[in-house]
């Protein structure tokens, strides 16, 4: 426990200086600190799903509010929560599948007929688990039908089922941390690669002799282009600089390495270029649960100017990065102001931004805000890990994600303060 | 910077006159075809048009209209994609043009940037460019450098200089005074397009002091066109700049409120005297200053925005969606106005519009009704000005972004830098244009070009 709890400390410090930052960095981070929490937890023998939950959210609390403008520390917390809630579950359905077949194999040894029941408990138990588990993030985006409703059959027997729970209980508690351990890796498998995921559609949507624009920089759009001209597809990009981090430089730099012919041009001048550009392909920070994008400063523009030349604005965004939030004033509530001395030197203009000559009050203020949204009606496509979405069918996701996540995973104190959250309150469709 | 060797008067002889009117007509750059034949097509807008039109007006009064309405049509500028007339231009010119690297293909047909380091070049040559008149060749080399700059301060610059070398002009022998100044003109107005493509204002103003001279009585001595040629250009400063300046401050205060919050990009200087006429009159409002990369000009209108005590907003043009929610009125100015109700303006005063216009906030674009042009422009790539394209990648100041600073050949060839100096706004984003003629709808702007176009040309 001290040892995690260091690690914890670190990583708090760590967001909080803005020391890690990106939603990648930060969410891999994160999944990991949560597993180590999670192996340490000492669970008791009843109800450790409530014990695991309980250590986690007190953990997750502390993490989103040293950074609550980086959603992806909040998403993986409730995809970690959610984790803990399905495997206990799939874990209390297989022991009552497991009940159900000794009792059943108790009744059917008069009948005689070794293979049937075998088979039929099996099948039920795996009824049983699709059945009991309400639509989670993961059947919905896999699309995994859901089996024919099985009769919920009660355990029979209340004294085999009391001499079987001794005997489950120690090699539940194992087996519960095991799987949530398990599927927590399989989280952070699934962060690290999904630029791949996201790189192998680049091909679909590209065609010869595309003219692409883009602004800053983007792990995922780096990612995706290069896919691209892998695969022998020739085309142009426009790199915005994006002052004033002038990231885009850095982006212009990585693909003329790779041999993409790229015209590195300045943040006013995107209007002017639009109208030759055939497509904008632009990564995200976070996307909103209406299917807003929390995107670097200049994208709102950006999105404006395409809509206005009818031209596909193309949102690439890691499934780290589906926030389950509403924005409520997203550009001041969901943004972070950087300092002034980006825009103008140290000095250069003190006398006025000084508090303490003449009336007290400056005469200049500056704003650098990191952040812009971009409302959902702008966004033409968005392309995750698991495929390309409308932004409404993003909103979709998100309604059936929200109710299957149980109410009081969805708020966290931090949170509330900023963001208005959908209502999660208990509903649960079944 | 000065130059005090350059600045002695030569003393130029009837010879050298001569000499550099001849010299001027086979230097003229533009419509390379055209040059050598004596009769102009009108079209032509440096080296000598107005020959042809000289002699109509003493024919009779017909003429003249249709030449006019054919010269209405802007002249084909000159064709950069074109190998032949850029190896032709380049032989006769001033300047040494370097190739320039890596030219972005969308944009070929635009002569590249002519930046600074010109200078030595220019002052070795200058004694052997006699034809020069002394305060022409400083106001070109105050474009070059960038010193003067602003579409009223550019024209102003160059009008005055004009004066000058119009004052210090005698006729050479056989000769008449229209035909040889208007060549004279010419040759000072290629020389300054070297230096710096020529903004709409100057050309308008250029047009203006031609059609002066061709339409100079012959009785008059040379003094008395002299004096009547600089009081004409006198007039035009006064009248079309310096009042029509105060008309739209008038016609402008009138939009501002007090609580107001206001938006402006860039530095314009027609805006600058708004804000400043207006806080003067006491009217209460906050000012956010937008500005970009490369040039930062509005650092500069900041400055002598916060000296006289207004407070104001300072902001890069990316962040104009997170200002535009609290901004009441968006006042930009204009290098032009095209006939279709384009607005030609700095590059990023469109994104400007289109925000401002998107969260329904009422865009005012200020300007001089001599600016006006004829042309049509529907994007900002057929005509626009490049650039120095290193601009674009050096930050100056800050040495932890110069990404761009080491890189290897095989990535040289690979990259392209575009820098833009102008861009286009469609006038479905305009509100409201402010002219000395009151404040006008962009669709207007064809009419004001028709009917006042005449009228000043004959003042």
């Amino acid at each position: 426990m001290p040892d995690t709890q260091a690690l914890v400390n670190d990583f708090l410090n760590k967001l909080k200086k803005r020391k890690i930052e990106g939603s990648q960095a930060t969410a891999k981070q994160t999944a990991e600190l949560l597993r180590s929490v999670i192996s340490q937890t000492r669970v008791p023998y009843t109800n450790q799903a409530a014990a695991l939950i309980q250590s986690v959210k007190a953990v997750g609390e502390g993490l989103i509010a040293a950074n609550p403008v980086e959603l992806a520390v909040g998403n993986v917390v409730r995809r970690v929560l959610h984790i803990i809630r399905e495997e206990d579950l799939s874990l209390t359905t297989a022991a009552m599948a497991g009940l159900n077949l000794s009792a059943v194999s108790d009744d059917e040894d008069d009948v005689g007929g070794d293979n049937q029941p075998v088979l039929s408990a099996a099948a039920i138990a795996a009824a049983s688990r699709s059945t009991l588990r309400p639509p989670s993030l993961q059947t919905l985006l896999e699309d995994v039908p859901d089996s024919a409703a099985v009769p919920h059959t009660s355990s029979s027997g209340g004294d085999s089922e009391g001499k079987s729970k001794s005997a489950d209980k120690s090699s539940r508690s194992r087996k519960l941390k095991h799987d949530v351990i398990e599927a927590v890796n399989e989280l952070i498998q699934d962060i690290n690669t999904c630029h791949e995921q996201i790189a192998e559609q680049a091909v679909e949507n590209i065609h010869q002799n595309e003219v692409i624009l883009t602004l800053g920089s983007s792990r995922t759009v780096l990612e995706f282009l290069c896919a691209a001209k892998e695969k022998k597809r020739s085309f142009r990009v426009f790199v915005a600089e994006g002052a004033p981090r002038y990231q885009g430089h850095l982006l212009a730099k990585e693909l003329v390495t790779r041999g993409l012919q790229t015209t590195l041009i300045t943040d006013s001048a995107v209007f002017a270029m639009i109208s030759r550009v055939n497509m904008v392909i632009v990564g995200a920070h976070a996307v909103m649960a209406n299917g807003g994008v929390i995107a670097p400063v200049g994208l709102n523009m950006v999105a404006l100017a395409a809509q206005k030349h009818a031209v596909p604005f193309v949102v690439l965004a890691g499934s780290h990065k589906l926030c389950p939030l509403y924005p409520h004033h997203p550009e001041v509530l969901l943004n972070e102001l950087r300092s002034p001395s980006e825009l103008l030197d140290f000095g250069e203009f003190s006398d006025c931004l000084d508090f303490g000559s003449g009336i007290g009050a400056p005469l200049l203020h500056v704003v650098n805000p990191t952040f812009d949204y971009v409302p959902p009606k702008l966004v033409s496509l968005f392309i995750t890990d698991t495929g390309g979405h409308n932004p409404s069918y993003i909103a979709e996701i998100y309604q059936l994600f929200v109710t299957s996540l149980r109410g009081e995973d969805m708020k966290f104190k931090s949170e509330i303060m900023k963001t208005n959250c959908v209502a999660g309150g208990n509903l649960v469709k079944s | 910077m000065s130059f005090p060797i350059l600045m002695k008067p030569l003393p130029l002889s009837l010879k050298d006159f001569n000499f550099i009117a001849e010299a001027n007509k086979s230097n003229a750059p533009g419509g390379a075809a055209s040059s050598k034949s004596v009769k102009q097509p009108p079209q032509k807008k440096d080296g000598p048009p107005v020959a042809s039109s000289v002699a109509a007006s003493e024919r009779g009064v017909d003429r003249p209209v249709e030449k006019e309405r054919k010269k209405d049509l802007p002249p084909p500028r000159m064709q950069f994609d074109d190998e032949s007339r850029v190896g032709k231009a380049k032989r006769r010119s001033l300047l040494n043009q370097p190739e320039a690297r890596n030219r972005v293909e969308l944009f070929r047909h635009l002569p590249p940037h002519k930046n600074g380091s010109q200078l030595p070049y220019l002052e070795s040559k200058f004694f052997e460019l006699h034809e020069m008149h002394p305060s022409v060749y400083k106001v070109g080399l105050q474009y070059l450098t960038g010193d003067t700059s602003g579409g009223n301060a550019r024209c102003i610059a160059m009008l005055q200089a004009f004066q000058e070398a119009i004052r210090d002009y005698s006729t050479p022998p056989e000769k008449t005074l229209n035909r040889d100044l208007t060549s004279k003109i010419g040759g000072f107005v290629s020389f300054l397009i070297e230096c710096r493509p020529l903004s709409m204002s100057m050309g308008n103003a250029i047009r203006f002091l031609k059609s002066r001279i061709a339409r100079l009585p012959l009785t008059l001595s040379e003094s008395e066109a002299k004096a009547a040629l600089c009081s004409d250009i006198d007039r035009f400063i006064n009248e079309k700049i310096v009042l029509a300046d105060k008309v739209i401050l008038r016609h402008a205060a009138t939009k501002i409120r007090d609580g107001d919050v206001l938006l402006t990009y860039g530095s314009s200087c027609v805006v600058e005297m708004i804000l400043l006429y207006a806080h003067e009159i006491g009217k209460q409002f906050r000012v956010v200053v937008v500005d970009s990369r490369p040039m930062l000009e509005g650092q500069k209108l900041l400055r002598r925005l916060v000296a006289k005590g207004l407070s104001c907003t300072y902001t890069q043009l990316n962040a104009i969606s997170y200002v535009m929610h609290e901004v009441t009125r968006v006042f930009l100015g204009a290098s032009s106005i095209f006939s279709n109700g384009t607005v030609y303006s700095r590059v990023g005063t469109a994104p400007v519009a289109m925000v401002a216009h998107a969260f329904h906030v009422p865009v005012l674009v200020c300007c001089e009704a001599y600016k006006f042009h004829e042309r049509v422009q529907l994007d900002s790539i057929c005509f626009n000005e490049l650039g120095d394209p290193d601009a674009v990648s050096k930050v100056p100041g800050r040495v932890d972004v110069n990404y761009l600073d080491n890189l290897t050949d095989k990535q040289k060839e690979n990259l392209q830098l575009l820098n833009l100096k102008y861009d286009a706004t469609p006038s479905d984003y305009i509100s409201v244009i402010v002219t000395d003629y009151g404040m006008i709808p962009p669709t207007s702007v064809p009419v004001i070009v028709r009917e006042y176009r005449k009228e000043y040309l004959l003042i």
